[in-house]
């Protein structure tokens, strides 16, 4: 058991490090031992301790400073999407195998500047195409709850750093669903904030018009000074919002909201959600959804229902229609986004070769994995002359009014909207692999908010599976720019449960 | 609709990939599965929807932001270094590739 271990969120362990009992470098110290003993060596893609130590470090100077923040001295770690100086930067792709970035994602300075102490890279999907983790070039993660199962994707590393207690907090993306789906899967809360509230610079890009980053963390209470040190407009990212409904997009925007609906909820006494609307769609009831899951759902709304809120039935109609819009925009993207690896400026280069096409085509066939080959061709084929209006303009059509639909629902009928995360809980790694297809359409209920660009969550809300040991995510989704009373409704939600509390070791 | 040989040849060259016949069989295989998947949105009566590229354009107006197109001023040897780091062929700060011209 590591010294981490006896710490159960950020708040208390930055009160035992700002009253001086806990050392940062001596906490670093003990969590780097802890990952690299941990039984799972495919979490991490890097750890370096030099790295890590100086910023312990320099947390511990902040600490003697009284110059220390939220975050100074609290171990996390960083998908490796993320660029970082210093440690190496792959997006788990044997094309960037060795890749250095000259400099670090917004979101990784952001981090540090808030005194967040960074235990090295995190294992996902390649370049973050994936649902299961298994697209890593380095080798599947497994799910601390279940080893022969997989825990998700494409941020898979992230939920199961945080789910096996390796680090408080940890960064993702989600570009379909990559920071909600693991965050269920491994029983962690994780949440995706609206589109251009954080900066995509130092991302390595799939999906630029729904890649966003988001944290991973035991509760809803950790991932606010995770969100809010993330958070900010940033000029070097072209879709980054400098205000968000004329309020700036600045850090402690989150913080502030979070603060302003926690305070109303508990002045309202013993009916803290009373006038709240949880929009339930009923198309995210469908006959595809596991009993265990739909189960542990319903119980969730009930806990919902009993601090006040009122549920009422919506529609979301295109639901289904979020997988084909998504698999066509997306790798439509992803096609020209990775279009930029030609084994010239970086990356993998073949060692043979006849001429510049010829090493720039072995180049990449080599350096890609099965999966980002299938959606660079899926991408080119629907921009190619011919298919162009057909398919990716349509659509964009389907996009609008899918984003239509949720904005109806969320400015008519309801405040909120709750359902599942998945269909399912977690599957046995490899069970896909003779059908790729199949996990895309497990991804039927986290799309459509990623096509429209709204703030979601995933927090744990019980457990299923033929052991009963795997567990199950809420979704919550809130109106643009709600990220800090999605965050106090969850933990209102978690102040009444303790689903989030349990842990793989305990279970 | 049925993707041909010609086609997943031309896909992948326009996708800067090179496919030898397993992969190319495969690949058709899937695309046909996945085609068969996209094609479930011809089905949707878009009539004067506006394509949406921004996922905030449903909430509010978009402009992206252009920068101006003013040269910076040069950096360090040393950061050029830093960023040719990476390079699989550097030479006295160029990227080298196979010759294009004889």
């Amino acid at each position: 058991m590591s010294q981490l271990s006896e710490f159960h969120s950020i708040q208390a362990l930055g009160e035992a490090l700002r009253s001086r009992r806990v050392s940062a470098a001596e906490l670093a110290a003990d969590a780097l031992r802890a990952a690299r003993a941990h039984a799972d060596p495919n979490i991490f893609l890097q750890i370096d301790d030099e790295l890590t130590l100086a910023q312990a470090r320099a947390a511990d100077q902040a600490l003697a400073d009284g110059t220390a923040g939220a975050l100074t001295g609290i171990p996390i770690a960083h998908k490796d999407l993320f660029v970082t100086e210093g440690w190496r930067t792959t997006a788990a792709s044997r094309m960037l195998e060795g890749y250095v970035s000259p400099f670090d994602a917004t979101v990784v300075r952001n981090l540090r500047q808030a005194g967040a102490v960074s235990l090295g890279k995190l294992s996902c999907d390649e370049f973050a195409m994936g649902s299961a983790n298994e697209n890593s070039a380095f080798g599947p993660v497994r799910n601390p709850w279940d080893a022969e199962r997989i825990p998700g994707g494409s941020s898979g590393g992230s939920a199961a750093a945080v789910a096996a207690g390796l680090v408080l907090g940890a960064t993702g993306t989600d570009t379909g669903g990559s920071v909600r789906q693991p965050a269920a899967y491994c029983g962690v809360s994780g949440i995706k904030p609206t589109y251009g509230t954080v900066s995509r610079y130092g991302i390595i890009a799939y999906a630029s018009s729904l890649d966003q980053a988001g944290p991973l963390a035991r509760s809803a209470q950790d991932l606010v000074p995770l969100l809010d040190a993330m958070s900010g407009f940033d000029p070097q990212d072209s879709t980054s919002l400098e205000s968000c409904d004329g309020r700036p997009n600045t850090g402690g925007r989150i913080q502030a909201d979070f603060e302003a609906a926690r305070g109303a909820f508990q002045a309202a006494g013993q009916q803290p959600l009373k006038g709240l609307r949880i929009g339930v769609p009923r198309e995210f009831f469908n006959e595809g959804l596991a009993p265990a899951v739909g189960a542990a759902v319903e119980s969730a709304l009930q806990v919902f229902e009993s601090l006040g809120a009122s549920r009422v039935e919506i529609s979301l109609p295109l639901t289904r229609l979020s997988i084909p819009a998504y698999y066509v925009i997306a790798p439509a993207e992803a096609s020209s986004n990775l279009s930029r690896y030609d084994g010239v400026r970086y990356g993998h280069r073949a060692a043979q070769y006849t001429d510049l096409a010829d090493m720039t085509s072995r180049s990449r066939s080599e350096g890609f994995g099965d999966e980002v080959r299938r959606r660079i061709l899926v991408g080119t084929y629907v921009l190619s002359h011919g298919y162009y209006d057909a398919y990716y303009l349509q659509a964009q059509r389907v996009r609008r009014m899918i984003a239509d639909d949720f904005r109806r629902a969320l400015a008519d009928d309801c405040d909120v909207i709750m359902g599942p995360v998945t269909p399912d809980v977690a599957r046995r790694i490899g069970d896909n692999r003779q059908d790729p297809i199949a996990d895309w359409l497990g991804d039927i209920y986290t799309l459509g908010v990623s096509l429209a660009g709204l703030p979601a969550m995933s927090i744990p809300c019980g457990f299923g599976g033929d052991s009963g040991r795997l567990p199950i995510g809420l979704q919550i989704v809130g109106r643009y720019f709600d990220e800090g009373r999605l965050l106090a409704l969850a933990d209102r939600y978690q102040q009444a449960t303790d689903w989030h509390q349990r842990t793989p070791e305990l279970a | 609709m049925a993707l041909t040989e010609q086609d997943i040849a031309r896909l992948a060259r326009l996708s800067g990939l090179r496919l030898d016949s397993n992969d190319q069989s495969r690949a058709r295989q899937e695309l046909d599965r996945i085609l068969g998947l996209i094609e479930e949105l011809q089905a949707v009566d878009t009539t004067g929807i506006e394509p949406m590229a921004h996922p905030l354009a449903a909430h509010q107006e978009i402009a992206l932001r252009l920068r101006d197109d003013t040269a910076e001023p040069a950096q360090s040897a040393a950061r050029r270094d830093a960023c040719l780091r990476n390079a699989p062929a550097p030479h006295e700060g160029l990227f080298l590739v196979p010759t294009v011209i004889e």
